[in-house]
C-alpha cells in the first residue's frame, strides 16, 4: 500500500506500522515537523523526558523488559549528543534501540549551523548502524530497515538522522512488508556437525559447567525455556553473567549463582576447575574471566554466540558455534536425545561444588545498629518476591549486591548497565520498564551518587503517573570507588565522598513524590512495605554502613581460584600486585 | 595449579610482537556514504594496523565498492579483524586472500627522480629493467610509473634513493583471487 505524505508523517506512520506504542523524546527545532505529526495522532504515546540521556536509557529499559525495540526521538546537535551514553550502553549490552534524530536542513549541513553536529559521524562508533537520510525517497525504506537491523542478529542501537527539509518533503510511503536489509542475514541455525561434536563432548564431560549470558535473554523467552530443559536433561551445573540473570531460575537445582569478579565462590571455582565449559550467549568479558592466562586452564570450551566476532575474541575455544541461542539450544536438546551424562563423575563434581558452596561466600556479618546493604537487599527481595517485580540498578556496589542477594526467577526482570557500567541508568530505565509493564512493581536499586546523575527523570515519572520505586543504598560514598581506593590506593579516598548530599526525602517531596528514610535495621521491613504500598513514585533513602565492601571478589589481575572471601578483607592490599593495579 | 600455556587474547598477544603476519583482505561493501569511515574507524577504534588501503567502486549498477586492506598482526587478531568487518551492516563479503592463498596482488607507484649526467642515465637503465614507464620528463627530472608486487616497488624505490629520489606516490595494493571463481 502506498500513499503520499510528508517525511514527518512517514516517521510517525512507520513507527505505528512497526507496532511502536511508546516513544521517548524531547522536542527541538530540527524535529518540530515530526512533533507536529505526533500531535495529530494518539496511537503512539509520547513520553517527554527531562534529558535526552534519560530517553535513551528509558528506551533500553522498555526494550529489555519487553523484548520489543525501544524508540526515542530527539533534536539535532545537543539532543543527539546527549543520547551518546545511552546508545553506547545499548551497543555494549546488545539492546535493540531505534533513535531518530533531527538534523539541520540538507543545504546547511557542513556549515556549522545552529544546533548542527555530525550525528552520523559521532554515532558511528556507538551504534550497530546509522543512517543520514538525504532524500525523501530513501526515508520509508530506511525507517523499516532500521527496525530490522536493530532487532536481527546481535541486537543493538540504530540511529536515523533526518534533516528538517526531508521531514517537510512530500513522498510516497511504503509499508514495512518485505523490507529487510538487502544483505544483512545473521545466521540462526548452527552447523549440525558442530552440534554433534558438542554433544559428544558433553556426554564425555566429567566436570562440566554451563556459563550463560545476556544472549539467552535477547534471544527471547523460548531460549530461557530451552536452557532450563537442557539443564534438567543433563544435570549440569549452571552459572551466569550479570546480564544473563533470570534466564535460569535462582531457585533451580543446577544454579551456582553469578560468576565473575563479584560472583560466588562455587561458580568461579567451578569455572576454574571444570573440564568442559559451555558458554551460551556470553562473551568472555574481563569481568568474567579475570586473569586471561589463568582462565579455566584445564577445560575444553564450547562457545555459542550469534556474533561470529565474539568467538575466539578473548578466549580461544575448541568449538565455536554461530547461531541464535534458542535455535542452537533446540538443536543441542534434539541431539542429546538418547545420550546420558557421566553420572558417577557428575555426582563427584557436584560433591566438590557442595564443598565450595559450604564456604557461604555471600555471607556477611549483620548488625543491629546499622543497616548492612546486603541485608537491605535481602529484605527487599523477601518482601517483593513472587509478585513479578522488575528490578533496575545504577552502577556500583549496590548493583553487585542486587545481583548477589536479589534472586531472579525469570528473564527480563533485571535491567542493569553491564558492559558500559553507566551510572544514571537505573531511574530512566525503570521508567521505561514501568511503561512496558504498567501494573507491575518496578524498583530501581540505586546508590546515592548514581541516582543524582539522572534524578531529573523523577519529574517524568510524576508527569505520567509512573509509580517507580527508587531504593537508594546511601553510604555517602561512591562505594565501589571507595572500595578500590581502600584496596589499591592505601585508603586515600580521593574525591569519592558524596559531600553536600541533598535530603532525599525533601528531594522526593519537591518533585511531588513520596520520600522515606530508614536508618534502623529493625524498622526496615515496615519502611519497605510502606514503599511498596505507596501508589506513586517513592525515593527510599536507606542509610547503610559506610564501610561495607562488596565481597566476594576476584581482585584484578587474579584468577578465579584466587578470590577474596568475606573475612579476608583485612589483608586486601597484600593481595593485589602492581600489575593488577593497572587494570580496571 | 600450574596453568598450561593457553593462547592469550589477540590484544595481549599483539603487545608481544611475536608471530606478526601480513594479510591482504578484500572487502566488498555497499558504496554508500560513510562506509569507508566505518571500516577505517573499526581499525582505529580497535587498535588494528593498516599497512595499505585502496577503495573504488567496482560495480556501478549494484553500488558496490571493493576495499582492499593490507593489515598486520598475530593470526588471532587477523581472524578477529575479518569477523569485525563482517559484522558491519554494509559489508557483503570479507575474503582473507593471504589465508586463502593463490591471489594476485599489484600496486602502482609514481616515483620522481631528479638529477643529471650519469645519475640520469642510471635511472633510465634501472627503469627499463623494472619495466617502469616515463610519464613525465624535464631537463633535470623524471616521473616513473611502475606497477608490480609490493616488494618490487620497494626495491625500485631503494635503488632510486641514491640516484636522486624526490618523492613517491603509491596506490596501495589491489588484489584478487586467481582462477575463474570470484574473490
Amino acid at each position: 500500500m502506498t500513499k503520499l505524505m510528508s517525511g514527518a508523517e512517514m516517521v510517525v506512520r512507520a513507527l505505528q506500522d512497526q507496532g511502536v506504542t511508546t516513544l521517548f523524546g524531547y522536542p527541538g527545532g530540527a524535529v518540530l515537523p515530526i512533533y507536529d505529526a505526533l500531535f495529530h495522532q494518539d496511537r503512539i504515546k509520547h513520553i517527554l523526558v527531562r534529558h535526552e540521556q534519560g530517553a535513551a536509557h528509558a528506551a533500553e529499559g522498555y526494550a529489555r523488559s519487553s523484548g520489543k525495540p525501544g524508540v526515542l526521538l530527539v533534536t539535532s546537535g545537543p539532543g543527539a549528543t546527549n543520547t551518546i551514553t545511552g546508545l553506547t550502553d545499548a551497543l555494549m549490552d546488545s539492546v535493540p534501540v531505534v533513535c531518530i534524530t533531527g538534523q539541520v536542513p540538507t543545504h546547511l549541513i557542513g556549515s556549522d549551523a545552529f544546533q548542527e553536529c555530525d550525528t552520523v559521524g559521532i554515532t558511528r562508533h556507538c551504534t550497530k548502524h546509522n543512517y543520514l537520510v538525504r532524500q525523501i525517497e530513501d526515508l520509508p525504506r530506511i525507517l523499516h530497515e532500521a527496525f530490522y537491523v536493530a532487532q536481527h542478529g546481535r541486537p543493538g542501537p540504530v540511529v536515523i538522522d533526518i534533516p528538517k527539509d526531508v521531514q517537510f518533503a512530500i513522498g510516497t510511503y511504503i509499508g514495512p512488508e518485505n523490507i529487510e536489509h538487502k544483505t544483512y542475514r545473521p545466521r540462526l541455525d548452527a552447523d549440525p556437525a558442530l552440534i554433534k561434536r558438542a554433544v559428544d563432548m558433553m556426554a564425555a564431560a566429567k566436570r562440566p559447567v554451563v556459563y550463560t549470558g545476556g544472549g539467552i535473554i535477547n534471544s527471547g523467552l523460548e531460549a530461557s525455556r530451552l536452557l532450563r530443559e537442557l539443564i534438567e536433561l543433563t544435570g549440569f551445573p549452571i552459572s551466569s553473567t550479570l546480564m544473563g540473570l533470570g534466564a535460569y531460575p535462582a531457585s533451580g537445582k543446577g544454579w551456582l549463582g553469578m560468576l565473575g569478579m563479584h560472583g560466588t565462590y562455587e561458580a568461579n571455582n567451578a569455572m576454574h576447575d571444570c573440564d568442559l565449559m559451555i558458554a551460551i550467549g556470553a562473551r568472555f568479558d574481563d569481568r568474567i574471566t579475570g586473569r586471561l592466562d589463568a582462565f579455566s586452564p584445564g577445560s575444553r570450551k564450547i562457545h555459542i554466540d550469534i556474533d561470529p566476532s565474539s568467538i575466539n575474541k578473548n578466549v580461544k575455544v575448541d568449538i565455536g558455534i554461530v547461531g541464535d541461542c534458542a535455535h542452537v539450544l533446540r538443536q543441542l536438546i534434539e541431539a542429546w536425545q538418547g545420550r546420558t551424562a557421566d553420572a558417577p563423575a557428575l555426582a563427584r563434581w557436584w560433591a566438590q561444588i557442595g564443598r565450595w558452596r559450604a564456604r557461604k561466600s555471600l555471607s556477611f556479618r549483620n548488625s543491629k545498629e546499622v543497616i548492612k546493604p546486603q541485608y537491605a537487599i535481602q529484605r527487599l527481595y523477601e518482601l517483593t518476591k513472587g509478585r513479578g517485580t522488575y528490578i533496575t540498578t545504577e552502577v556500583g556496589q549496590h548493583q553487585m549486591w542486587a545481583a548477589q542477594h536479589y534472586h531472579f526467577e525469570e528473564p527480563n526482570r533485571l535491567m542493569t548497565s553491564g558492559g558500559l557500567g553507566t551510572m544514571g541508568y537505573g531511574l530512566p530505565a525503570a521508567i521505561g520498564v514501568q511503561l512496558a509493564h504498567p501494573e507491575s512493581l518496578v524498583i530501581d536499586i540505586a546508590g546515592e551518587a548514581s541516582i543524582l546523575m539522572c534524578i531529573q527523570e523523577l519529574s517524568t515519572a510524576m508527569q505520567y503517573d509512573l509509580p517507580v520505586k527508587i531504593f537508594v543504598l546511601n553510604n555517602e560514598y561512591m562505594g565501589m570507588v571507595r572500595q578500590w581506593q581502600e584496596l589499591l590506593h592505601d585508603g586515600r579516598y580521593s574525591h569519592s565522598y558524596s559531600a553536600a548530599l541533598p535530603d532525599f526525602v525533601k528531594l522526593a517531596e519537591a518533585f511531588g513524590a513520596h520520600g522515606i528514610r530508614c536508618t534502623d535495621p529493625s524498622l526496615l521491613d515496615e519502611a519497605i512495605i510502606e514503599m511498596i504500598e505507596t501508589p506513586k513514585p517513592v525515593v527510599f533513602d536507606c542509610v547503610v554502613d559506610q564501610t561495607e565492601n562488596c565481597l566476594p571478589m576476584i581482585p584484578s589481575g587474579k584468577a578465579h581460584n584466587e578470590m577474596i572471601l568475606p573475612g579476608d578483607d583485612e589483608e586486601l592490599e597484600a593481595i593485589i600486585d602492581s600489575s593488577g593495579k593497572m587494570l580496571v | 595449579m600450574n596453568a598450561p600455556a593457553i593462547p592469550l587474547s589477540p590484544y595481549s598477544s599483539a603487545l608481544g610482537k611475536s608471530n606478526i603476519e601480513i594479510h591482504t583482505l578484500s572487502v566488498l561493501v555497499d558504496n554508500e556514504p560513510g562506509v569507508l569511515a566505518r571500516v577505517v574507524g573499526l581499525f582505529s577504534g580497535r587498535g588494528y594496523n593498516i599497512e595499505s588501503l585502496t577503495v573504488a567502486e567496482v560495480a556501478h549498477a549494484e553500488h558496490l565498492s571493493r576495499i582492499t586492506i593490507v593489515t598486520s598482526g598475530p593470526p588471532e587478531a587477523i581472524e578477529q579483524i575479518s569477523h569485525q568487518l563482517e559484522r558491519l551492516v554494509p559489508v557483503h563479503k570479507v575474503t582473507d586472500l593471504t589465508l586463502r592463498g593463490n591471489a594476485v596482488e599489484r600496486e602502482l607507484a609514481m616515483v620522481k627522480v631528479a638529477g643529471s649526467g650519469q645519475n640520469r642515465e642510471e635511472a633510465l637503465r634501472l627503469a627499463e629493467a623494472f619495466r617502469a614507464r616515463v610519464i613525465d620528463a624535464s631537463i633535470e627530472s623524471f616521473v616513473f610509473e611502475l606497477t608490480g608486487a609490493v616488494g618490487k616497488i620497494d626495491q625500485f624505490i631503494e635503488l632510486m634513493r641514491p640516484i636522486g629520489l624526490v618523492e613517491v606516490s603509491r596506490t596501495g595494493v589491489a588484489a584478487m583471487s586467481r582462477g575463474p571463481e570470484p574473490t
